[in-house]
């Protein structure tokens, strides 16, 4: 098959009604997604070079910030008392939340049945994975002794201690370690069909080989698909209540403490929203440039951008929720110190994060109302990279505004982040992207398989609606139909 | 080490091989290990296995134990033997690796008596400020003195301490004190010094060209030292000089009385006080002594009888101003009209009164009459820093109240020769410059630094061909001097001192001298010829004969008192002068510059102790720095900036924008232009401060003070004049705005409370008619009602049957003076981690204290000065989120840091609402200086980079209390133990000269804490969070006047 081309008829204008554009076959869709991966070395795209070079400077950024930060102590960064956490924890929380699409749409539409997933997934999850791998590094990275993180992990030991589990800080461990590993397992188990599609397709014995190895021996069996079908609703199921969980969870490492601004009961919902709001932003912002760089508009389509920031629009206006009953709590709560609070907010020394949490978050999502903007590409890009910076204030507001000025005005200071703060970020969004390229060039991006059964879907109703209506149907996709759709062609 | 090793070889060999050829088979291993010693490093053990397979080898063991080793026939011996030769082999070997100095180990054949190792033991001694003794309790953790804490008996102490007592510590342990005798910078000795002195001396026929230069002297040994050396040398002159001296306190007692006499208050009989510019609650001779009876009068309970009133007129805002019932910030040039017009009004002969402002009248009006009506238990005190003519004034108006002989008495001069300093200083410039000067002796002090600008010591002393300097450091006059001769510590010496009212005290060395040095006692010895006599001998000499019994018992008496009965200075009554009153007060000036030293590092001669300098000041809270502090309103009309001081107040959100902007100014470099000098100060706004003055506190800008003090601040002293040492007026244009900025650090930004209710106030009238009125104000405003409880769904913990450990802090006594932060780090192996780091909010001490300004007067605020520590909440928020459970608490209440188990998240401290923790940013401890490491308390953990530490109530000592106590119910044949409410003191507690702080046993009843705890005004801070603080506070009840507090309502209001 080294010689087949896609075979594709003439792209068509897409209207933004429609998941899968007209004009795809089985043929096509396996050779385009699946000769990204397959792409001799040499011949793979210099702009993926280049993203990929950028990407890795920046994580030798990490590489430095990190040596430093262990050679020295968390001292090069701007924390103090009364802000102990800084950055690193405003990141921690802004990286999980960004992986929360990833499961959303993996595990929530799976069950839900939306067939529109198919084409999003695969690139969310890994999202997803990659967002808490950077995620993870923070946690570890922050505390005073990293050597010792094992600590918070329970295992037997000669200390006969046990952590102390009434720490929402040990909570963390279970709930981002449990979510890494099934989301992991989850997207693992989903690439099986797709490494055998890539085994079969390749014509280098050594990458036959390879992706011969990841694919476990599947062999698109009946079976095979029975069980397969069984184990990704299984961890579907698992993966649900982590979407709720993780997010909430680290939502009580500030709703269980006492400090004003982080005492807030809505945290937890409010939380898991800003999460999925923020994932969506960033598999937009990330799906945008890649569906046209590869050309693989036929797959993730203008309508899959509609739908996804609809989902932003409303995850956005729970957020908005959030913010109002923040406001609300601190009005009503007749605590002087919550009251506080809001007027540092408003016009303390860090009013200008609370301002542009506001406008990022809750005024620059309103255009999504409209279809028109919703389907236009710049558009999102910008109104996505808005959200990614608004929730990143978000984050900035609840930890260091509150901390900033707590009980005793004594203790206020402020918190100026170093050059080591801005680098172990740019360090991790290194490793993100890094990752990324890796994922994009050495995996099929999109769900080959799955796009093959939707199509095969599709082509089903739609042979049953013509049936219906007396109408001949198109045969465009007829010579296909021997083949089982997760078959190599 | 090689001495207990060898000594170890030799007792094996002798006592299992049996052969008794000691003196040959030890001088063979000494052969041996000769030949080893010569070998070095990685060779060494080639070596050895060369060694042991060569037959010149096996021949040396041959030969060495022929009869040892021929006639060991019994197997089990033989196996002995060899083993004994592979140990001795390899101690050889051991031994031969180091270059070790062989030094002199002293292993104890007897122990000596009442020494465990392990348990400490406490010495009395005296520490030194400006030449007045404090009496103190030193606390040596095997033969290092670890702790320094007050002597109750003594009356400089009273049981209390000042900072720079508690920091001599961390001088002593200097790593950068001089450890060598220096000749123009080159290594000299001892010898070569006493020689050149002694030559020196013989060109100088009866002491013609001798002077001698000292501090302050109260040191009756070395006053008659120098007696003998005036007798020997019948030319030579004695001279003296501190640049924080009392030359106005005599010369005001000659103007006065024409007499020297020293004046001493008793507080504990004032009733009301006025301080003129004296702030007699801050460190300086009697402090500790004064602060607590002062607090005495002042502290209240709900049946308390009376309470002092303390009025203050001052220019520069100091902790007794902090404290006074009434503060009246007027220029240090206008005291002394205040004053005269003070004795005018009460009828004080000679004395006619001047012009004074409208607020000063109002204020001299209500004091007359407080004054009056408390004849004969009144006090007025007059400041060092004022004119002579203030204190004559001061004499006068105590005489004529009635208060001479009860809260003022005279005595003796306590000095050994009080003299004017200043004056004194000039003339030996002047004798240096007629080339009367051949040999000068500068024992202790640092004039090349510290002497005023106009005289330019430093210069003038390089001419002088031979001049020596005593110095704990290589400083500024050591280098100026011919001559640098280390000393000793006042921990490690010999000598005497008297406190503020002449009772004299012996120091003892607790430690033999760190980095060798000599005693001024033996620099006095050489110059009288006896260069090689013994301080111990010479101290000794001096009052043998003068205490009264066995010489032998009653030294021991007077060591372990730390002090000699009956030697307190005779009281006089000097009769006062006729028209010793009538010179005419000093006409204020525009503006004025006002030199007070640091409330840290007093004249400087403590900017190398980083845990003074890291002290943050107590009202600027600045540290590493000085400043050029002045009011807002004075601020404004300097820089001309764009809006007015009404402007600030009135709490509104434009008022706090205009105090947003009108902080920027802090750290604006201006240049102050005096008398022809110049030098450019960061500005620090200072509410409060009176207007048109500015104090710039001295002791700054040293450049041989060594690595901490460096450099640190802005030298003073070059524009400070022996003409006007203290204060002077400045031309209306002596500022002028260089235009650039400089990082000032302070720990504290924020000066309101925001009107949250953290720092309580009553008024003693209200609290004597209905004691509970403090708290229920305080619910009326928070809940509408008189009450009310705080509740929990939780379960708490029941401590009934165990000592529940709590502290109260008295607001009321609580003066600010800082004693118990440099204890607390003292105590507890507290890092120092620099300006930089305290700049980004790092900062490590465990007690802080607070400062709010309150009031709508901006130029004379109320200033509330609040100790915070670790409050050891039962409901700790800390506990519930640390992961690992590092902080945890115990049977007893305590709120216990782990200091192994934390990981560093930093979570517990987010969640302390009173911001008490302290986190290990950066590895701060210093691990590496060795002497640092002896100054450590070895009963607390010293903690590394990424940990959390915070206050633990002192937890070695209620450890080593619990102990003592139960092995004293176990040797009684008890299980149960009770602790003595005074068997557990804390660091800070005994520290602190106004017993402020108190700690104790909640749930014995009988306890100081409990019953103070038992008081209405007794609230915790932050109660309404529920944390349950085991550490509250009294609240502070202040005293005003009727007549003048109804002028003061308005700002009396906010809190």
């Amino acid at each position: 098959m080294a010689q087949a081309q896609p075979i594709r008829t003439t792209p068509q204008p897409d209207t933004g009604d429609t998941y899968l554009l007209p004009g795809e076959t089985y043929t096509s869709i396996s050779s385009t997604i699946g000769d990204v991966p397959l792409t001799a070395p040499l011949k793979t795209p210099r702009g993926w070079f280049l993203g990929f070079a950028v990407s890795f400077a920046l994580l030798m950024v990490f590489l430095v910030s990190v040596t430093w930060l262990l050679i020295r102590g968390v001292g090069i960064w701007g924390i103090n008392i009364p802000v102990g956490w800084g950055m690193d924890i405003i990141n921690f929380v802004w990286w999980i939340g960004i992986g929360h699409a990833g499961t959303l749409i993996s595990a929530i539409l799976l069950l839900l049945n939306q067939g529109w997933r198919n084409s999003i997934n695969r690139f969310a999850e890994a999202m997803t994975l990659f967002a808490v791998a950077c995620a993870g590094q923070y946690p570890i990275l922050h505390l005073g002794r990293p050597w010792l993180f094992y600590w918070l992990i329970p295992y037997p030991n000669t200390h006969g201690m046990w952590p102390n589990f009434r720490s929402a800080l040990d909570w963390d461990v279970f709930a981002v370690s449990t979510y890494a590993t099934v989301s992991i397992l989850f997207w693992l188990v989903g690439l099986l069909p797709d490494f055998a599609t890539l085994r079969d397709r390749a014509t280098n014995p050594l990458v036959k080989r390879i992706y011969g190895l990841a694919a476990c021996g599947w062999r698109g069996s009946a079976k095979h698909w029975h069980r397969y079908e069984m184990a990704s609703l299984l961890l579907a199921g698992l993966s649900t209540p982590l979407v709720l969980s993780v997010h909430s969870i680290i939502s009580l490492d500030f709703a269980i403490a006492q400090v004003p601004g982080w005492q807030v009961t809505v945290f937890p919902p409010y939380f898991v929203a800003g999460a999925v709001f923020a994932g969506f932003a960033m598999v937009l912002l990330l799906m945008i440039p890649v569906r046209s760089f590869y050309g693989f508009q036929s797959y993730v389509t203008i309508r899959h951008l509609d739908v996804m920031a609809k989902v932003m629009l409303a995850t956005g206006m729970i957020v908005v929720y959030g913010y109002f009953m923040e406001v609300f709590g601190s009005l009503y709560s007749s605590s002087k110190y919550e009251q506080y609070l809001l007027y540092n907010r408003l016009s303390g020394p860090s009013a200008w994060a609370y301002y542009g949490l506001l406008f990022c978050n809750a005024v620059a999502i309103q255009p999504l109302w409209f279809r028109r903007v919703r389907q236009n590409i710049p558009a999102l890009m910008i109104i996505s990279m808005i959200i990614s910076v608004g929730m990143w204030l978000e984050r900035y507001v609840i930890i260091v505004i509150s901390l900033q000025r707590e009980f005793l005005p004594s203790s206020w200071d402020v918190y100026i982040p170093t050059v080591w703060d801005w680098s172990l970020y740019l360090g991790t969004i290194g490793l993100f992207f890094t990752l990324t390229f890796l994922f994009i060039r050495v995996l099929p991006m999109i769900n080959i398989f799955e796009i093959r059964m939707f199509l095969h879907q599709e082509t089903e109703r739609a042979h049953r609606n013509a049936a219906a209506h007396g109408h001949s149907h198109d045969q465009d996709h007829g010579h296909d139909h021997a083949h089982s759709p997760a078959s190599a062609d | 080490m090689r001495e207990p090793s060898r000594h170890c070889i030799r007792h094996q060999a002798s006592g299992s091989i049996n052969v008794m050829t000691n003196s040959k088979l030890t001088s063979d291993l000494d052969a041996v290990r000769a030949q080893l010693h010569n070998a070095r490093g990685p060779q060494l053990w080639r070596s050895l296995d060369q060694m042991a397979d060569t037959p010149a080898f096996r021949d040396l063991v041959e030969r060495e134990f022929p009869q040892g080793a021929s006639e060991l026939n019994d197997p089990v011996s033989r196996r002995s033997f060899l083993k004994l030769m592979g140990a001795s082999l390899a101690l050889a070997g051991i031994s031969g690796c180091t270059y070790m100095p062989r030094t002199k180990i002293a292993p104890f054949v007897h122990q000596p008596l009442g020494r465990v190792p392990g348990v400490p033991l406490f010495y009395a001694s005296s520490v030194l400020l400006n030449g007045f003794a404090t009496g103190v309790l030193v606390r040596s953790n095997d033969g290092r003195p670890t702790k320094i804490e007050p002597n109750p008996q003594h009356p400089g102490s009273a049981g209390g301490t000042d900072l720079f007592v508690q920091a001599e510590l961390l001088t002593m342990y200097d790593p950068d004190r001089s450890t060598q005798v220096l000749n123009a910078g080159a290594a000299s000795t001892w010898d070569a010094f006493t020689a050149a002195l002694a030559s020196a001396l013989q060109a100088q026929s009866g002491g013609a060209g001798l002077r001698l230069l000292t501090t302050t002297v109260t040191s009756p040994t070395l006053a008659s030292q120098i007696g003998q050396l005036l007798a020997q040398y019948p030319q030579a002159r004695w001279y003296q000089y501190d640049p924080i001296n009392r030359d106005n306190v005599y010369e005001g007692a000659r103007l006065a009385f024409g007499e020297d006499v020293t004046t001493r208050y008793d507080l504990s009989k004032a009733q009301v006080i006025l301080s003129l510019d004296a702030d007699f609650l801050a460190p300086g001779p009697g402090f500790a002594a004064y602060a607590r009876a002062f607090a005495e009068g002042r502290r209240v309970r709900k049946d308390s009888g009376e309470m002092n009133r303390l009025y203050v007129v001052e220019a520069s805002p100091s902790g007794t101003g902090a404290t006074a019932d009434h503060r009246l910030p007027i220029q240090a040039g206008q005291v002394a009209g205040f004053a005269q017009a003070l004795a005018a009004k009460l009828g004080v002969a000679g004395v006619s009164e001047g012009p004074n402002s409208e607020a000063a009248t109002r204020f001299l009006t209500a004091l007359v009459e407080d004054l009056e009506a408390h004849k004969g238990s009144s006090l007025v005190v007059a400041g060092d820093q004022q004119p002579p003519i203030v204190h004559a004034l001061a004499h006068a108006i105590n005489a004529k109240l009635g208060n001479v002989g009860s809260t003022v008495i005279y005595t003796d001069p306590v000095e050994a020769r009080p003299t004017n300093q200043t004056a004194e200083i000039a003339s030996l410039g002047d004798e240096i410059d007629a080339g009367a000067v051949g040999v000068l002796v500068i024992i202790g002090g640092n004039p090349a630094y510290n002497a005023p600008g106009d005289l330019r010591f430093a210069e003038r002393l390089a001419k002088v061909p031979l001049s020596a300097h005593l110095s704990l450091f290589n400083d500024e006059t050591s280098t100026a001097a011919t001559w640098h001769i280390p000393a000793t510590h006042s921990l490690e010496s010999w000598s005497d001192a008297r406190a503020y009212d002449g009772t004299a005290g012996i120091i003892q060395p607790l430690i033999e001298p760190l980095f060798g040095g000599k005693t001024s006692h033996e620099i006095v010895a050489a110059l009288l010829g006896q260069p090689l006599v013994d301080p111990l001998t010479i101290v000794q000499g001096y009052w043998q004969g003068k205490i009264s019994g066995d010489f032998a018992t009653a030294w021991q008496e007077a060591l372990s008192n730390g002090l000699i009965n009956g030697t307190a200075a005779t009281t006089r009554t000097p009769t006062l002068k006729e028209g010793g009153l009538g010179g005419a007060a000093p006409a204020p000036g525009a503006l004025e510059i006002v030199f007070r030293p640091d409330p840290s590092i007093w004249d400087g001669s403590y900017a190398n102790n980083g845990w003074l300098m890291e002290l943050p000041r107590p009202l600027t809270k600045l540290v590493w720095d000085n400043a050029a502090l002045m009011s807002p309103r004075t601020a404004i009309s300097l820089l001309k900036l764009p809006f007015s001081a009404d402007q600030l107040t009135g709490g509104s959100i434009e008022s706090q924008h205009y105090l947003e902007a009108l902080s920027a100014v802090n750290g604006k470099v201006v240049r102050l232009s005096y008398r022809g000098s110049s030098i450019d100060l960061p500005l620090w706004l200072l509410p409060g401060h009176a207007e048109n003055s500015i104090t710039v506190n001295l002791g700054y800008g040293r450049s041989q003070a060594g690595t901490v003090g460096n450099g640190v601040g802005v030298n003073a002293y070059p524009v400070r004049t022996s003409a006007a040492p203290w204060f002077d007026s400045l031309a209306a244009d002596a500022v002028s705005d260089t235009g650039e900025t400089y990082l000032l650090v302070s720990t504290q930004d924020h000066w309101t409370m925001e009107g949250r209710d953290i720092y309580r106030v009553g008024k003693f009238a209200e609290f004597k008619a209905d004691p509970e009125y403090i708290q229920k104000e305080v619910f009326k405003e928070e809940f509408g009602g008189e009450t009310h409880k705080y509740d929990t769904l939780l379960p708490g913990t029941d401590y009934a049957g165990r000592n529940a450990w709590g502290m109260t802090f008295n607001l009321n006594a609580c003066v600010g003076c800082n004693a118990c932060v440099v204890a607390c780090q003292a105590e507890n192996n507290i890092p120092v981690i620099g300006k930089e780091q305290v700049s980004v909010g790092r900062e490590m001490q465990w007690l802080r204290i607070d400062r709010y300004f309150a009031g709508n007067d901006l130029d004379n605020p109320d200033t509330y000065l609040m100790p915070i520590a670790c409050m050891q909440c039962e409901r700790a928020p800390c506990e519930l989120v640390c992961p690992v459970a590092a902080t945890v608490h115990d049977y007893e209440g305590l709120n216990n840091m782990v200091y192994n188990r934390c990981v560093g998240t930093k979570y517990c401290s987010n969640n302390c609402p009173y911001k008490v923790r302290r986190f290990n940013f950066l590895q701060y401890t210093d691990l590496s200086t060795a002497t640092l490491q002896l100054a450590r308390n070895p009963n607390v953990t010293v903690r590394n980079r990424g940990i959390m530490e915070k206050c633990t109530y002192c937890v070695q000592r209620i450890s080593s209390a619990r102990i003592d106590a139960k092995k004293a119910a176990v040797a009684a044949g008890s299980e149960a133990y009770t602790i003595a409410d005074d068997a557990i003191i804390t660091a800070c507690e005994a520290a602190c000269p106004t017993a402020a702080i108190t700690f104790g046993d909640i749930n014995n009843k009988d306890s100081r804490v409990a019953s103070w705890k038992s008081e209405p005004h007794n609230y915790s801070l932050l109660q309404e969070l529920n944390t349950i603080p085991r550490t509250t506070y009294l609240a502070r009840i202040r005293n005003p006047f009727e007549a003048l507090s109804a002028a003061d309502t308005a700002k009396n209001q906010e809190g």
